[in-house]
């Protein structure tokens, strides 16, 4: 086990470097470079941007600095705000942008486990059906577009629930239904198809000959082996939504890290650009180490497989 | 002696993509109690079928028992509900699994699925279970058993794993056990192991025993009577010395010459040429006339009423009638 | 009981066999290797497999309409897609506008089949450039095996973790937002999957040579490849590619929701429905349907159409 967890590991390092070195290649790659050039920047924020980044040193330092600064956490300033860093632009939407996130992801993966389960053990029948019709059109219908259509029937027509920013549970519920649609679409067909798979197992007729229970067959035989496959896209789609709260949070004006974010592509506000990309990459390849090592603690076959290996 | 198990005109059908396909055509077979009955044939015969029947097993839809009926102890359980099934299956009929590399629950601890058949049909508590688990592995021949009941099926070998799923399906002390072709996936040696431990078992519990397999050496060493299928049907059934020592059937002559033997040469050995008809439609005469050597016209036409040779030997065969006497010469001639 | 058993109990019942019917069964009648289900080619099977799967035909006929549209469409309209007409903006459906005009007056109509083009055309593109840098690196990598392989998966590996997304915002940013960087943008990271999957295909292929050269089949060798190796192999890859499309449609319209889509006066779905943001709450309705519908539908084909050739081409399922 400790083996594994140690080789994830050094894949996650290795990503997180990568993440950061290409961030530092695109930005000096811009013609012109972003930080001298940009026309309307005022004195103060060139002398803030030339501290931070060193821009006089050569390119090999100012990596280096660039790397130190990152591990560091700091992100440099904003050009656009000049009284802001990007520091203070993550500790202002960053948790917001968390809570929109992890509730979405709570919401996806209990109602996507649950219908899958649902429509496994309903197999080709109506329910199967209902539910495999919905999870193709959540898939297939983009979230920022889910979240548009949302606003003009329970906002603007039906006037039940609240179209904009986040202040109460109210406010959350369509922005996590936009969010966690697709994702439970897709949690859903895998869960079914791989429930479906699971009770054709010989383990499943067996616990069936020792005369169980259709509850225990379900629940305490098939649901575990079923679940493994969902472990694994977890991490992808926990980058799903984390990419969408940029543009949901740009629709419902909830004022997250991803609206920071979409003004900073829109006016070219490097620094943030930069800064966010990193601080998002990382949290998300950690988060799919995490993943990673909770599906080994799930899988008694790969502890065994890494104590031979030791 | 009292019969366990008498089975009757069973038919199973499944429906797939391509048709119906009738797996099962009108079985007959009973089972006396402390009796080993081997059911042996080529793989698509309908033997686990069969076999999945009596315990209910089979995958619905698609598959379907058409016709007959399979009466345990005196009960027809073809007709009974889920719930009072679920009270015969590990308790009065158990079934042992040919893979046990996939019989066994991965993310399971051994003990959690030894004992778990004990905790859903008796009252019991979890020390007594344990006790009982740990009897049933030194039954089954597992060293340290105290340890093992810990680990998943992954740290145990082959036959280790073997003995779990016998283990398992004896736990509750059935009366009868199917075990369809329970050393196929082994070793040569662990078969023989796994085999002495059936004898074992037998001898200990009195339990009867359906076996299923392709094997004829696992049929001459642990069955008492064999019935020999083709194409959903039963085709011969006799005593394991009538079967081996006196096979009337052609296409049992036909498994036997192509079994290695130690007394045979290699060269000898003859294998049957063909394949078994294809059973989404089944020809109406005798299903092995495609591949028979003695062929007659009749029986591409009528399906062989059976002919009663003993009180235990039952062959279909149309080489059995007096007007065949003349082709029945030349294959008794030829054997 | 069936018919033919009917009869076989009354043949025996009425003793009415004739006693010429005793004689060894001719040879030529006999046929042992004779096969009474007609053996279908894979392909063909897995067609008609399609054709009875509603849904993936739905799907089919949509895109085939939609190409049709993107290709044609335009003609139809008396407007041009760059066709600014300020008195006209924000008109409902109507006979001249079928779907409305936008806030420069600009026909939505015709601008929808603009859209399709790149929409589609990025699908493809980007489905057709995966598949080659897949094969290419995914063959490669299987096909040299032992080290190179294990080098070549580990890098898999890392990228597989990049989260994708935010490194086509990036490669955006820095390239600027134009068709060939959305496609080039979409590609850099896209073509890991296709990669592990024709890695998988090409090892049971080299499994499968070995296994012939070691039995020397001879001339059944091509066949064999043609009725058992491409189908197996072919059948993942094409479904791969076909659910890469609706991804990279996806991909497209959301930069370009972000503002890092194609520039006007071209008009991807995308672009269309970050412009009609505005009108949720002014009603004007037709201005986000249209755009949203044809994103909608347009994935929803796709998706259906590659669930639907997952289960044709899928031989696992045959029986």
């Amino acid at each position: 086990m400790l083996g594994y967890i140690l080789k994830r590991f050094v894949i996650m390092v290795v990503t997180i470097l990568i993440i950061v070195t290409l961030t530092f290649i695109l930005m000096h790659a811009i013609p012109g470079s972003p930080f001298n050039e940009e026309r309307g920047t005022s004195e103060a924020v060139q002398a803030n941007l030339q501290a931070h980044y060193h821009l006089d040193e050569p390119l090999y330092v100012q990596y280096l600095l660039y790397l130190k600064s990152i591990v560091t956490f700091d992100f440099g300033p904003s050009i656009k705000q000049p009284t802001s860093t990007v520091n203070d632009l993550l500790g202002r939407g960053f948790p917001i942008s968390l809570e929109l996130g992890l509730v979405s992801v709570i919401v996806a993966v209990i109602s996507g486990i649950l219908l899958g389960i649902i429509a496994a053990l309903r197999h080709n029948g109506l329910i199967d059906y209902f539910a495999m019709t919905i999870a193709v059109l959540g898939i297939s219908i983009p979230n920022f577009i889910l979240a548009t259509q949302l606003i003009q029937t329970f906002a603007v027509q039906l006037k039940i629930l609240p179209a904009a920013t986040w202040s109460s549970p109210q406010h959350m519920v369509l922005p996590v239904l936009a969010l966690a649609t697709g994702p439970m679409a897709i949690i859903a067909r895998l869960t079914r198809s791989s429930m479906l798979e699971v009770l054709t197992q010989d383990y499943i007729k067996m616990a069936r000959a020792k005369g169980l229970s259709p509850y225990k067959i379900v629940f305490k035989h098939a649901l575990k082996n079923a679940l493994m496959p969902v472990v694994t896209i977890l991490g992808t789609l926990l980058a799903g939504i984390l990419t969408g709260t940029f543009v949901l949070e740009k629709i419902f004006a909830i004022p997250g890290m991803g609206k920071y974010f979409v003004e900073s592509i829109n006016n070219r506000d490097y620094p943030v650009i930069m800064g966010t990309t990193v601080f998002y990459s990382a949290f998300l390849i950690i988060m799919l180490f995490l993943v990673d090592i909770a599906y080994g603690l799930l899988d008694p076959r790969i502890k065994l497989h890494k104590k031979e290996a030791e | 002696m009292e019969k366990i198990l008498e089975v009757k005109d069973l038919e199973v059908t499944f429906k797939t993509y391509g048709g119906e396909v009738k797996a099962v055509r009108g079985v007959d077979f009973h089972l006396m109690k402390g009796e080993t009955l081997a059911i042996v044939g080529e793989s698509g015969c309908g033997k686990s079928v069969t076999s999945n029947s009596i315990m209910r097993l089979i995958p619905s839809p698609p598959g379907k028992i058409a016709n007959g009926s399979i009466v345990y102890k005196g009960r027809d359980i073809t007709n009974l509900s889920d719930k009072e099934m679920r009270k015969i299956r590990g308790v009065d009929i158990s079934m042992i699994f040919q893979d046990p590399m996939t019989a066994l629950n991965p993310t399971l601890t051994i003990g959690d699925q030894l004992t778990e058949g004990l905790k859903q049909h008796q009252n019991i508590t979890s020390g007594e279970a344990k006790k009982q688990a740990l009897e049933m592995m030194k039954l089954v021949g597992i060293p340290n058993p105290d340890e093992r009941l810990k680990q998943y099926p992954h740290q145990f070998s082959g036959g280790m794993r073997q003995r779990m799923v016998i283990a398992m399906a004896l736990i509750c002390d059935p009366d009868l056990l199917i075990a369809d072709e329970p050393t196929t996936a082994l070793d040569v040696t662990i078969q023989a192991q796994i085999l002495d431990l059936f004898g074992k078992i037998q001898e200990r519990t009195g339990v009867s025993i359906i076996l299923i397999t392709h094997d004829l050496g696992v049929v001459a060493k642990i069955a008492d009577r064999i019935a020999v299928m083709y194409a959903g049907k039963i085709i011969e059934v006799g005593s394991k010395r009538e079967i081996f020592y006196d096979p009337k059937h052609p296409y049992t002559q036909g498994l036997l010459n192509s079994v290695p033997r130690l007394d045979i040469e290699e060269d000898n050995l003859i294998p049957i040429d063909g394949t078994p008809p294809d059973l989404f439609s089944p020809p109406q005469g005798c299903p092995f006339t495609a591949r028979c050597p003695f062929a007659m016209e009749v029986c591409d036409k009528v399906y062989p009423a059976p002919s009663k040779l003993s009180s235990t030997h039952k062959v279909g065969c149309w080489l059995q009638d007096e007007r065949a006497k003349h082709v029945s010469n030349i294959a008794g001639a030829r054997q | 009981m069936s018919l033919a058993e009917e009869k076989n109990q009354e043949l025996h019942a009425g003793s009415t066999i004739p006693d010429e019917w005793f004689r060894p069964l001719k040879k030529e009648s006999q046929d042992a290797e004779k096969v009474s289900r007609p053996s279908l080619s894979y392909w063909s099977d897995a067609w008609q497999r399609l054709l009875k799967n509603k849904l993936a035909m739905t799907g089919l006929l949509f895109l085939v309409l939609l190409a049709l549209l993107a290709i044609f469409g335009p003609i139809f309209s008396p407007h041009s897609v760059r066709e600014i007409n300020l008195p006209n903006q924000n008109m409902a459906p109507s006979a001249e506008h079928w779907f409305g005009t936008d806030e420069l007056g600009r026909d939505v109509f015709t601008r929808t089949w603009y859209g399709a083009r790149i929409s589609l055309f990025v699908g493809l593109m980007a489905a057709l450039i995966d598949f080659f840098i897949g094969v290419i690196y995914g063959g490669i990598s299987g096909y040299k095996g032992g080290r190179a392989d294990n080098i070549m998966m580990r890098i898999i590996e890392i990228l597989y973790g990049l989260p994708y997304l935010l490194v086509v915002i990036l490669l955006l940013v820095v390239m600027g937002p134009s068709l060939t960087t959305i496609i080039v943008a979409l590609s850099v990271t896209g073509w890991v999957g296709m990669a592990r999957i024709v890695r998988g295909q090409v090892l049971q292929l080299k499994h499968l040579e070995f296994v012939l050269a070691s039995q020397s089949f001879g001339a059944k060798t091509r066949r064999i490849i043609r009725k058992n190796l491409l189908p197996n192999t072919m059948g993942p890859i094409i479904v791969q590619m076909t659910l890469t499309v609706p991804t990279a449609i996806f991909a497209e319209a959301f930069l370009s929701f972000l503002g890092l889509g194609i520039q006007a006066p071209y008009a991807s779905w995308g672009v269309m429905a970050n412009d009609a943001l505005p009108t949720i709450l002014s009603g004007d309705w037709w201005r986000l349907f249209f755009p949203a519908l044809f994103i909608s539908l347009t994935m929803f084909a796709f998706n259906v159409l590659g669930d639907g050739l997952q289960d044709a081409l899928d031989p696992k399922l045959r029986e």
